[in-house]
């Protein structure tokens, strides 16, 4: 069984508690306007137009797709920005045992593994099978997911799992549709879901001015949580940047200190106290 | 006495002079500079031959360095007074009864500082302050202990001048130790280094606090408490840098062996360790020999000094620092010479190349006696020295050169845990971060805990737009080395030393994680 990985970071800061290794798989289920990695939203379809604008040499049209030679890749990015198809020529397939010893090399050091994406629970198999690993090692798994899955239905993957870190983007649903393209319904449940189960990690929400209704979204999501009796969760609000967005959507404006503050404030009014600005 | 020529004298005069007019320089340090050039006029060590060549000469072809410890030693290069015992007994020296309460203490103590000499003359070892002052805070509320310690820390930070001054704390989590690094994250000031010794348990939240004060003043350093504790047993401390010597003596003497200009001697790999090494390593070690004779047998020092007439010194318990440096471009001209591809922190045949030198090193110190040194086992304690501010391409001990650090800070680490056993007496290596990417500590608490279980022994940390900061192994004001740069004179020595490693060792440059 193997998985499309885009990369691995060996130490990451911001992918949950502690330093963790971050995976981030090929591939998501939304297609948000503001995404910072758009490259990791679809599968390559092997049109070849990113092979004519590697300086490197590191990428050939082959039958069967673009084939990527990681030993002569400078990390440029030109595939990236030739890329009509929101997609990456430098994914590896790899077994969940590849993945375990890349992992394994960061030991001592790491407290646990973040999947991300892209979506991480398109891979739902390759988690359940890289999990018994992960926690002989005495390291945590989390999920970085955009809450799409219906968790609810998959047992077997919360009891794989010690967390979720959840993205609120949009409570509204016309705004969610019209951020994401898909429906918010299943973000909203499994915010309840998982906090009750003890499965909710880190919510998070993406903060855009005059965009979206952000004091609206964090208002509901710590109403949820207070609801639920799950109002100690780490909720993280995290200032829009322009970095790596496409370019149509880097008008967006990022908030000011004062709207991320009167953002935390409402949380804090409402008892949900842990909160992280970034 | 040997002579000296009337040539030399008229020179070393023209320095003198150099010394009294010079405008950046502060009274005390004019004062330090001339008992130097007074010093240097004698000539009284039994020097093995062949020294002249090797140590005497252009830096940039000297093959071992002392560092500018004078000529004719009066004083350990450091001591490591037992503080716990002064303040038992008080000092009939000093005129002083044993301290009733936290106030006398802390006067007890910055008096006693003022009289432990060292090679800088000022203390590089105030005690381990947690445990030392944890019995007087009782009682006294936190606003009181915070008060009485902010004004002690100013003072040695005002009186002090310069940051080889270290105060250790930890493994076991105290009020003191808490209360201290939330004053030295107030005041901000490079003087004194600290020290947490890092054991399994010490609590996750009292690290935490620890790297929180480190983010914003650059200190505490991380100490592999069961490291220092297995090879110099429960009586150790860290001093000046980041040195491990034994409390209640210190060490006489330190020399680095310049590895790079070594390296640079050798015509192939096999002449550098068959032939150029052994020979400078015993010109060295022999040269050691004949300070800590002279030290000990002629100087006077260990019979007139109160601190070892009142016991808070024993000449038994110190021991002297075989230092080196210049590990990185050693190995990188090594590899050059054998036609081989590969460089240091980048390459494991490279990072091999320097781990067979290491126990070369370590073998013939470990082959090497000497009489005075019995604290530890008859043998000096390897070190990994700093670097001083006129090192060019020279990187401190065995550190990979600033520039050139791999771009993952686990490649980083892992070159790293295999040097850092070899150094008793002290290594250590340095990261600024970018806490406003991260925003979480326990990020590093995480690679500090990793680094403790993979024998690494002593890391530094500082937020990248920090004003104290970490050069070497001391710390400095970016403000002040400012000053400096524009020609004001400044209160601390290592001020001037931060500037010269700013701009001959890229000390500033190093990269961000």
């Amino acid at each position: 069984m193997r998985a499309p990985v885009n990369r691995i970071i060996p130490f990451s800061s911001v992918d949950g508690p502690g330093n963790r290794t971050a995976v981030f798989f090929q591939c998501c289920t939304f297609r948000c306007e503001y995404c910072h990695n758009p490259e990791t939203m679809q599968m390559c379809v092997g049109c070849g137009k990113c092979v004519a604008v590697c300086p490197a040499g590191a990428l050939t049209l082959t039958p069967q797709g673009v084939a990527y030679d990681i030993s002569k890749c400078a990390l440029c990015d030109a595939c990236i920005h030739a890329c009509p198809n929101l997609s990456s020529p430098r994914i590896r397939w790899l077994e969940p045992d590849d993945v375990l010893r890349e992992i394994r090399k960061n030991e001592p050091f790491i407290r646990g593994v973040t999947f991300s994406g892209g979506e991480c629970t398109l891979q739902r198999d390759f988690l359940l099978a890289i999990s018994p690993g992960v926690h002989q090692d005495g390291l945590t798994l989390l999920l970085d997911s955009n809450g799409w899955l219906d968790f609810s239905a998959d047992e077997a993957l919360l009891r794989a799992i010690d967390g979720v870190m959840l993205d609120v983007k949009a409570w509204d649903e016309q705004e969610h549709r019209a951020l994401t393209r898909y429906s918010g319904e299943s973000v909203r449940a499994n915010l309840r879901f998982l906090a009750q189960r003890k499965k909710l990690e880190e919510v998070r929400t993406v903060v855009v001015p005059d965009r979206m209704n952000a004091e609206e979204t964090v208002h509901s999501v710590c109403r949820t949580l207070v609801e639920v009796g799950r109002a100690d969760v780490r909720y993280k609000l995290i200032r829009f940047r322009t970095n790596g967005v496409q370019e149509k959507f880097r008008w967006f404006r990022s908030p000011t200190d004062d709207e991320m503050h009167a953002l935390e404030s409402i949380a804090h009014e409402m008892g949900v106290m842990n909160t992280v600005l970034s | 006495m040997r002579k000296m020529s009337m040539e030399e004298v008229e020179s070393r005069r023209a320095a003198i002079l150099e010394t009294i007019q010079d405008r950046t320089l502060t009274h005390e340090q004019k004062v330090t500079a001339l008992a130097r050039h007074a010093e240097n006029f004698m000539k009284v060590l039994d020097e093995p031959e062949d020294i002249d060549e090797m140590l005497r000469t252009d830096i940039a072809t000297q093959c071992f360095c002392n560092l500018y410890e004078g000529e004719a030693p009066y004083r350990p290069r450091y001591i490591t007074p037992d503080y716990p015992k002064f303040l038992r007994q008080g000092s009939e020296f000093l005129q002083l009864d044993p301290p009733k309460d936290l106030f006398e203490a802390l006067n007890s103590l910055m008096i006693l500082y003022h009289n432990v000499p060292s090679i800088t003359n000022y203390p590089v070892y105030i005690g381990d302050l947690d445990t030392l002052l944890e019995p007087y805070a009782e009682g006294l509320d936190d606003e009181t202990v915070k008060k009485a310690l902010r004004l002690f820390m100013t003072q040695i930070d005002r009186t002090i001048l310069d940051s080889f001054c270290h105060g250790d704390i930890g493994p076991k989590d105290t009020r003191v130790g808490r209360l201290l690094m939330q004053v030295e994250a107030e005041l901000q000031d490079a003087v004194p280094n600290i020290s947490l010794r890092v054991a399994e348990d010490t609590p996750d939240d009292f690290l935490l606090a620890a790297v929180e004060c480190a983010l914003k003043c650059a200190k505490p350093s991380f100490a592999n408490d069961a490291m220092f504790r297995a090879e110099l047993g429960d009586n150790y401390c860290i001093a000046s840098c980041y040195n491990g010597l034994l409390k209640g003596g210190g060490s006489y003497t330190l020399s680095r062996l310049r590895l790079d200009n070594i390296a640079k001697k050798a015509t192939s790999l096999a002449d550098f360790t068959d032939n150029w090494l052994p020979h400078v390593m015993d010109v060295m070690a022999r040269y050691m020999d004949a300070r800590i004779k002279f030290l000990v047998e002629e100087s006077g020092f260990f019979e007139s000094s109160f601190l070892v007439r009142e016991g808070l010194i024993d000449r038994k318990n110190f021991t002297a620092m075989y230092g080196m440096v210049g590990m990185a471009e050693c190995v990188n001209r090594l590899m050059e010479l054998e036609g081989r591809p590969g460089r240091f922190g980048h390459s494991e045949e490279a990072d091999r190349l320097g781990v067979a030198i290491m126990e070369q090193i370590n073998s013939f110190n470990n082959s090497h006696f000497n009489p005075y040194c019995e604290a530890t086992g008859g043998h000096f304690l390897l070190h990994a020295q700093v670097g001083i501010a006129t090192d060019h391409n020279c990187s401190p001990g065995t550190r990979i050169p600033v520039g050139e650090e791999p771009e993952e800070l686990i490649d980083h680490l892992k070159n790293i845990s295999l040097f850092h056993k070899y150094f008793p007496s002290g290594t250590g290596d340095i990261f600024p971060v970018d806490i406003t990417v991260h925003r979480n500590p326990a990020y590093i608490l995480d690679i500090i805990r990793g680094a403790m279980r993979m024998n690494i022994r002593y890391l530094s940390f500082y937020a990248s737009d920090s004003d104290v900061i970490r050069v070497t192994g001391y710390l400095v004001k970016r403000s002040e080395v400012e000053k400096l740069d524009h020609g004001q004179n400044v209160r601390q020595n290592t001020t001037g030393l931060g500037l010269g490693a700013k701009k001959n060792c890229k000390a500033f440059d190093r990269r961000i994680r």
